[in-house]
């Protein structure tokens, strides 16, 4: 069982794997530089106080995205994964 | 000599193993034709000399900035005998995706995998050899920081220059990322020791809706403050050091006509010392103090806290951190714009640099405040109630910034925000050393050089307004007369306008051009007691609303002599520079006959 949602949708805590990444061109090439590509795994780590933009673990470094920008980036999740395990990897 | 070049993303403690290796022995510059910084330094080891030349940090090789299209040109370019790519052991996943792409353009490549110290306190051990095995190139394992490995790294190096290996095969930007993947999993082993949560409470306290900004708010208003107190006792050391010289110049000059001596003496050296030794103490605080926080890893939260007012804006968060700097000084704001990677969004922050009111504009609005608007019997009150009063007209600066880059964006630099990736690295300890050095050599001394080079000529500019009289006056009296008139629309009068004309080499020195007008001295005018400053103020007429159309003009106005010239050289282009004078101009002269008008129909003035 399979939950398809946004980046942008990611809530604190939460962990998912992406599956398509469609940010527009200059931004899809950041996110290859920085190994966000589809089966990475990513953890919505910090809101800032506006909740945009959101810092994402991504391959072991914390990296701030814009809403805007994580819009473009869908991800899958299995429904059971809950998020209280995904707070301790 | 061997040129061996230091590759690597940034925040991988690439400079620092740059200055472990070379010490002292180095000179920064820009690439030719770029506004891509570049240090090269040298070494010598087993009787043998390498330069070595610090590429700027990316991401990627792909040539999509300027800083990548450097990097990769020249590492293409073959005129490196070996390319160490710099890695840190924390992240090694992501940084293994730019060493494979080196890996393509070169085969000469040595991996070094810096910051092993920082990843055995997260719990993350790297198996050197067996990454070394994987990629075919020789690996070694530093910790810059605390001057571990270095000396295998020079040996690898030794080993390597002379060596030929060919590029590998290009692959897809995917199938990087997946061998990169791969090879982490096989070498990367680790185990959670709870740093790690710890780094993440401490990143929650400090961008949160409740914490965050305030914290914020308060470690600006101590760097201000340290900055502020801390200066004035090293200026007066050296404006008392100056003045001694000042007198053996005037013993040697004794000779002298009496107008060489004070073209020279009251003009040129006078205005010079005042620039260096007000300038000077405040830079030397604030920027070792900026650095500190840079170090520490804290400014890029800070970015990521403020990212969404610059959205709106249409800006990039990143201007939050050079309008800091530019409380420091505007040209080193200036200068910090290279941080902003979309040209675009650059060039508003470069534009806007001089909307935050820098050191050198303190002191004339403290004293301001404290004279008009504090009341006069001191204590704890008066004192809180001033620091208040600043803080908004920082605070005001920081609105006419928002508010200029909203119209730069919705005019002449129409656009969207560009893409924006943000990577806030791992707390780390500082490097007091490293961070002195820098802060002083990078950003004190090289404003410092160009304020001198402006301020020396524009002393004797001064010195020939105050003392050269046509038809009985002065040509400065002169000159007040004519700008009156006009001024007093504004709420200003002739004097305050010539006096800010008269300091552009400096903002430090408006204040005492303003005194030496209104007093009719021949030279720069010191305000060391301010009810005497209060009552002279008084005298030529000024009220309240002189006190705020000065302190508005004094917050927007053109940008400093050694502003203006750091902004033509980062933008190369006139146009640019005269909009940069222009704007913040207008906005000041805007505000003040607003005020002015205003308090007039009022009757309040």
């Amino acid at each position: 069982m399979y939950e398809t949602l946004c980046l942008s949708a990611l809530r604190e805590g939460e962990s998912a794997y992406v599956t398509q990444v469609d940010a527009g061109p200059a931004m899809d090439r950041r996110l290859t530089d920085l190994g966000l590509v589809r089966g990475t795994r990513v953890t919505c780590v910090l809101r800032s106080p506006a909740g945009d933009p959101c810092a994402y673990l991504i391959r072991g470094a914390l990296i701030a995205l814009r809403r805007s920008d994580a819009a473009g980036v869908v991800l899958e999740r299995q429904a059971q994964e809950v998020p209280a395990q995904a707070v301790a990897t | 000599m061997n040129q061996i070049a230091l590759a690597g993303n940034p925040n991988v403690g690439k400079s620092t193993l740059f200055n472990a290796l070379t010490g002292l022995r180095q000179h920064t510059g820009n690439w030719a034709g770029k506004t891509v910084a570049t240090a090269r330094g040298e070494y010598t080891f087993e009787g043998k000399r390498y330069q070595l030349v610090d590429l700027p940090g990316t991401y990627s090789l792909a040539a999509h900035s300027q800083e990548e299209a450097v990097a990769r040109d020249y590492i293409q370019s073959g005129q490196a005998d070996a390319v160490v790519v710099v890695c840190d052991a924390t992240c090694l996943e992501r940084n293994l995706i730019l060493v494979l792409q080196v890996l393509e353009l070169t085969g000469k490549v040595l991996v070094c995998v810096n910051l092993l110290d920082e990843a055995e306190r997260l719990g993350i051990q790297v198996d050197l050899s067996g990454l070394s095995q994987r990629l075919g190139v020789p690996v070694v394992g530093t910790a810059a920081g605390r001057q571990e490995g270095l000396d295998d790294l020079r040996a690898a190096i030794a080993e390597l220059v002379g060596t030929d290996a060919p590029a590998a095969p290009s692959r897809a930007p995917g199938e990087r990322v997946t061998l990169a993947e791969r090879y982490a999993a096989q070498v990367v082993r680790s185990e959670d020791v709870g740093r790690r949560r710890r780094q993440q409470r401490l990143d929650r306290l400090l961008t949160s809706k409740s914490t965050g900004i305030p914290i914020m708010l308060l470690l600006l208003g101590m760097v201000v403050w340290l900055t502020v107190a801390g200066a004035n006792i090293p200026s007066s050391v050296l404006t008392a050091s100056f003045a001694r010289l000042g007198e053996v110049l005037e013993d040697l000059l004794a000779a002298a006509p009496e107008w060489v001596s004070g073209l020279l003496l009251d003009g040129v050296y006078r205005v010079t010392a005042w620039v260096v030794a007000v300038m000077l103490p405040p830079m030397a605080i604030f920027f070792p103090l900026f650095t500190l926080l840079e170090d520490l890893g804290y400014l890029p939260r800070v970015a990521f806290v403020m990212d969404h007012a610059f959205q709106k804006c249409r800006a990039c968060g990143k201007q939050c951190l050079t309008m800091c700097m530019s409380i420091g000084c505007n040209a080193c704001g200036v200068t910090g714009c290279r941080i902003i990677d979309s040209p675009r969004e650059r060039l508003i922050a470069i534009l806007t640099a001089s909307l935050v009111p820098c050191n050198g504009k303190f002191p004339t609005l403290i004293a301001l405040i404290t004279l008009f608007f504090v009341g006069g019997q001191g204590g704890l009150l008066a004192s809180v109630e001033g620091a208040a009063l600043l803080l908004g007209t920082l605070v005001l600066g920081v609105a006419g910034t928002l508010t200029c880059s909203r119209l730069l964006s919705a005019t002449v630099l129409r656009g969207m925000p560009s893409s924006f990736a943000l990577e806030l690295p791992p707390f780390r300890k500082p490097r007091v050393g490293e961070i002195v050095v820098r802060s002083v050599l990078d950003r004190t001394l090289f404003v410092l050089g160009r304020a001198v080079a402006v301020a020396a000529p524009a002393g004797a500019a001064i010195w020939l307004m105050a003392n050269v009289t046509v038809g009985g006056a002065t040509l400065l009296a002169h000159c007040t007369g004519f700008f009156d008139p006009f001024a007093r629309l504004f709420g200003l009068d002739g004097v305050i306008l010539m006096a800010f004309l008269l300091g552009w080499p400096a903002n430090e020195i408006v204040l005492p051009v303003m005194l030496m007008a209104y007093l009719s001295t021949g030279s720069l005018v010191e305000f060391d007691d301010l009810t005497a400053l209060g009552q002279l103020l008084g005298q030529q007429g000024w009220t309240w609303l002189t006190a705020v159309c000065t302190m508005l003009f004094s917050l927007f106005h053109w940008p400093c002599s050694t502003t203006c010239l750091t902004i033509y050289k980062e933008t190369g282009s006139v146009k640019w520079t005269a909009l940069a004078i222009a704007m913040p101009t207008a906005l000041g002269l805007g505000l003040c006959l607003c005020a002015a008008t205003a308090a007039r129909l009022l009757g309040l003035a």
